[in-house]
C-alpha cells in the first residue's frame, strides 16, 4: 500500500497516524511478522522495518542493542526482503536503513526489490538532500517514497530543498540527538511545526513513548506520530512481547483519534 | 566534479542534522585558512607549543645495513610523541575562531586524543574523547595523560570496542550538542571538508620535507614511505609531494595476522589494498565490508591502523594510480620495532614501524631508488606493554611448542 493512500484513509475518517518502528529480525525474522501483525491490529497505521546495520550512527544504545540482536541472529537483506515480502497486512511499509547496505547491493536494484516486496517507503538517516539523487531517481522509478528527515537545526533554503524532495511523508526530528525516549517532546515540537508549511504529511519521532506524549504531539499540529524505541524495548525484555505491543499500538493509536 | 569529492570518493553522508554544522565549518575554514592573524597564531602554537619544525634525520646506520640513504622525518619528537598534535592545534584553533565552548574527539591509540586534550586545554576548551574499550585497555597510558590533562575520556563498549565504534559514539555525541560542539576527527576521514581540513594541517610535514630534503641532498626522494590507518599522516608528507610525479608514495596499511577476512572479521587492516567501494562514516571510500555491506571488523597490532576505512582521498590517489599501496604483517611491523630501536636509538610507534619495515623489506629490489623518506609519526613509548606482551607470548608459545614437542600431550 502506497503511503499517500493510507494518509487519505486517514482524513476521511479524520485521524491521525501511528507509525510504528521495529528492527526486522530481532530477535527474529518469524517473530518481527508476528509482532507486525501485533502492531497492526493495535491500530498502527504504517510500519517502518529496519534493516539493521553494523554502524547505526544516528541511533541510541536501544535500537543499536536491537540492530545487534538482529545481525547475530542472522538478519540480512536478503532475509529481509523475503521477510517483508511475507508479511500480508494492509499497511504500508517503509524500509528504515543505512545507506552503505543501499550502496553496496546496488541503488536500483535495492529499490526494486523493495516495490516487489511491498516496501513502499524508504528512510536513510546518513543520507542527506545533498547526496540523495541517485536513490530518489530510482525510487520515483519504483514507485517507492523517499522519505527525508527535517531536524531543529535545519533552516532556510535546506528546508524547501527537503520538503521539496521527500515524499510520503516528512519525518520531522524533534529535538537534537539520537533515537530514543524522552521526556518533553512536546514543546520542541511546537517550535520546530511552526516552521514548516508543506502539504506533504508531517510525522514527527525521536522521543515519543506513551500516549500521552503522542497526545501532545498530534495536538501541536504533527499528521503522525513515530514510536520506535518504546516497542523495541518491550521486544529487548522478551516478555508477553505480542500482547504487550499490541496494547501500546492501541494506546498510541487512541492519542490519534 | 563537486567540491566535496576527491574524484569519485568523498561526500557528506551524515545525518542531516550535522549538514549545518558541516557547512558552518567548511566556512569558517575558507574564511581563516588564509587569514593572516589565523595563520600567525597556529604558526605560533606550531613553533613554541609542538616543537616545530621537526629534523629530517639521516639514519646512518639504517641506510649502512640495508644499502640506500634512509631518512626519517622525526613527527616522533612533536609534542605528545606524534604527528596528531599537528592536526588538533589547527581544528582547535579554528574552533576557537568559530566560537565553540566544548571540543570533543574519537582516539585509536589514544594519540589523537592526548594530542586533542592538549591543544584543548591549552586553547581553554572543555574536551571530552571516546575511545573504545579495547584500546583503553591497549593504551592506558594514554588515558591517563588525557586524564592528567582534565579531558575526560569515555570507554565505548559497542561493535568491535576500537576506533570505528569511537568515532560512531563522537559522532552521536555530536549530533546531539552540535550548536555549541566542534568534532575534532583526527585522521583524513569522515564528511567533506575533515579529509581536506586535516590533510592541510598535516601538510606541514611534507612542505618541511621539501625543503629540508633539498638542503641535504639538493634533490628529491625517490620514494616516500608512510603508515596508513585512516591516512592522516601519509597524506600530510604525501599531499606536497603529489605533483612531484617522480616521486614515488607508499602508504603502507596493517597486514596484520594475514591478508584474509571471515564471516563477520578482516585479519588485517588494509582497506586500501584489500577495501571495497562504500559509504562509512560520512564519507565515501574503500572499506573493510562483507557482501552485504555490513562493516567488518579490522585488525592489527598497533590501535591506530586499526580501522575499517581509509581517508577518501587517499583511495583516489591509489585509484589513479598516484600512490602505491602496500602492507606488511604484525610480525614484520614488530620486527622493524626492534630494528629501529637497536641500530638507530630510535624507538618507533607500532604505527610507524610498518613503514619501517615497507623499507627494510624493498631496500634491496631497487624499487624505491637510492633515496628514501620514512614518515616516522610517532615514538614508540606508548607501545612498550603491548611489545613486551608479545614478547613474553611468543616465548612462552616456543616453550609450549618445545614440551609439545618433547611430552606428546595434546590439548
Amino acid at each position: 500500500m502506497r503511503i499517500a493512500d493510507k494518509f487519505t484513509e486517514l482524513e476521511k475518517n479524520k485521524e491521525k497516524a501511528l507509525i510504528a518502528y521495529v528492527c526486522a529480525g530481532d530477535p527474529s525474522a518469524d517473530a518481527t511478522v508476528e509482532i507486525v501483525h501485533s502492531l497492526v491490529r493495535g491500530g498502527a497505521d504504517i510500519v517502518e522495518l529496519g534493516l539493521p546495520f553494523s554502524d547505526p550512527v544516528a541511533d541510541g544504545p536501544t535500537i543499536q542493542a536491537a540492530s545487534t540482536r538482529a545481525l547475530k541472529a542472522g538478519m540480512n537483506p536478503d532475509r529481509y526482503f523475503e521477510m517483508a515480502a511475507s508479511i500480508k497486512e494492509n499497511v504500508p511499509l517503509v524500509c528504515m536503513t543505512y545507506y552503505n547496505l543501499i550502496y553496496k547491493r546496488g541503488t536500483e536494484k535495492f529499490a526494486r526489490d523493495c516495490a516487489e516486496a511491498g516496501i513502499t517507503g524508504i528512510i536513510v538517516p546518513d543520507l542527506p538532500a545533498e547526496e540523495s539523487d541517485e536513490l530518489r531517481d530510482v525510487c520515483k522509478k519504483n514507485g517507492v517514497d523517499l522519505i527525508f528527515l527535517i531536524t531543529p537545526v535545519t533552516k532556510g533554503p535546506r528546508m524547501e530543498d527537503i520538503l521539496n524532495r521527500t515524499s510520503g511523508f516528512v519525518y520531522i526530528v524533534s529535538r537534537l540527538g539520537v533515537t530514543g525516549e524522552r521526556v518533553d517532546v512536546a514543546e520542541s515540537t511546537k517550535n520546530i511545526l511552526g516552521h514548516i508549511h508543506t502539504d506533504v504529511p508531517k510525522a514527527v519521532g525521536f522521543g515519543i513513548s506513551n500516549g500521552k506524549q503522542a497526545a501532545e504531539v498530534i495536538k501541536t499540529g504533527a499528521d503522525a506520530v513515530i514510536v520506535g524505541s518504546a516497542f523495541v524495548n518491550i521486544i529487548a525484555s522478551d516478555k508477553n512481547v505480542n500482547e504487550r505491543i499490541e496494547k501500546l499500538a492501541s494506546e498510541l493509536k487512541e492519542s490519534c483519534r | 566534479m563537486k567540491r566535496a569529492m576527491y574524484g569519485k570518493y568523498g561526500g557528506q553522508f551524515v545525518p542531516e542534522v550535522l549538514m549545518p554544522a558541516i557547512t558552518e565549518l567548511e566556512e569558517a575554514y575558507e574564511r581563516y585558512k588564509d587569514d593572516p592573524e589565523f595563520l600567525a597564531e597556529l604558526d605560533y602554537y606550531m613553533k613554541e607549543f609542538a616543537g616545530r619544525e621537526t629534523p629530517l634525520y639521516f639514519a646512518k646506520n639504517l641506510s649502512q645495513k640495508y644499502g640506500i640513504k634512509i631518512y626519517l622525518k622525526r613527527e616522533d619528537l612533536v609534542h605528545g610523541g606524534a604527528h596528531k598534535l599537528n592536526n588538533t592545534l589547527g581544528q582547535a584553533l579554528l574552533a576557537k575562531y568559530m566560537g565553540k565552548e566544548r571540543i570533543i574527539a574519537e582516539t585509536g591509540a589514544g594519540q589523537h586524543g592526548t594530542a586533542t586534550a592538549m591543544a584543548a586545554t591549552n586553547m581553554g576548551f572543555k574536551s571530552e574523547v571516546y575511545m573504545g574499550a579495547k584500546d583503553v585497555i591497549r593504551q592506558h597510558m594514554n588515558v591517563y595523560r588525557m586524564e592528567l590533562m582534565g579531558c575526560k575520556v569515555h570507554a565505548v563498549e559497542s561493535g568491535s570496542k576500537t576506533l570505528k565504534d569511537a568515532i560512531n559514539e563522537a559522532l552521536r555525541d555530536w549530533v546531539t550538542n552540535v550548536e555549541n560542539t566542534h568534532y575534532l576527527i583526527g585522521s583524513v576521514v569522515g564528511p567533506h571538508p575533515y579529509p581536506m581540513i586535516v590533510r592541510d594541517f598535516q601538510s606541514v610535514i611534507g612542505k618541511e620535507v621539501k625543503e629540508q630534503i633539498m638542503k641535504k641532498e639538493g634533490r628529491y626522494p625517490g620514494s616516500i614511505v608512510a603508515c596508513a590507518g585512516g591516512g592522516s599522516n601519509a597524506m600530510g608528507i604525501f599531499h606536497p609531494f603529489v605533483d612531484d610525479k617522480e616521486v614515488k608514495l607508499y602508504p603502507v596499511e596493517a597486514g596484520g595476522k594475514e591478508m584474509k577476512t571471515t564471516e563477520h572479521e578482516a585479519l588485517h587492516s588494509a582497506s586500501l589494498c584489500a577495501g571495497e567501494e562504500g559509504v562509512l562514516q560520512g564519507a565515501h571510500t574503500l572499506i573493510l565490508q562483507d557482501k552485504y555491506g555490513q562493516i567488518l571488523e579490522s585488525s592489527s597490532v598497533s590501535a591506530g591502523l586499526d580501522y575499517s576505512g581509509v581517508g577518501p582521498e587517499l583511495a583516489h590517489l591509489a585509484d589513479i594510480g598516484r600512490v602505491i599501496p602496500c602492507n606488511v604483517s604484525d610480525d614484520e611491523a614488530l620486527e622493524a620495532f626492534y630494528e629501529l630501536s637497536r641500530l638507530e636509538g630510535i624507538i618507533p610507534a607500532l604505527e610507524s614501524s610498518h613503514a619501517v619495515a615497507y623499507v627494510m623489506k624493498m631496500a634491496k629490489t631497487g624499487e624505491l631508488g637510492d633515496l628514501v623518506v620514512i614518515n616516522l609519526s610517532g615514538r614508540g613509548d606508548k607501545d612498550l606493554e603491548t611489545v613486551f606482551r608479545l614478547k613474553e607470548e611468543g616465548k612462552n608459545m616456543k616453550e609450549n611448542s618445545k614440551d609439545n614437542d618433547e611430552k606428546e600431550i595434546s590439548p
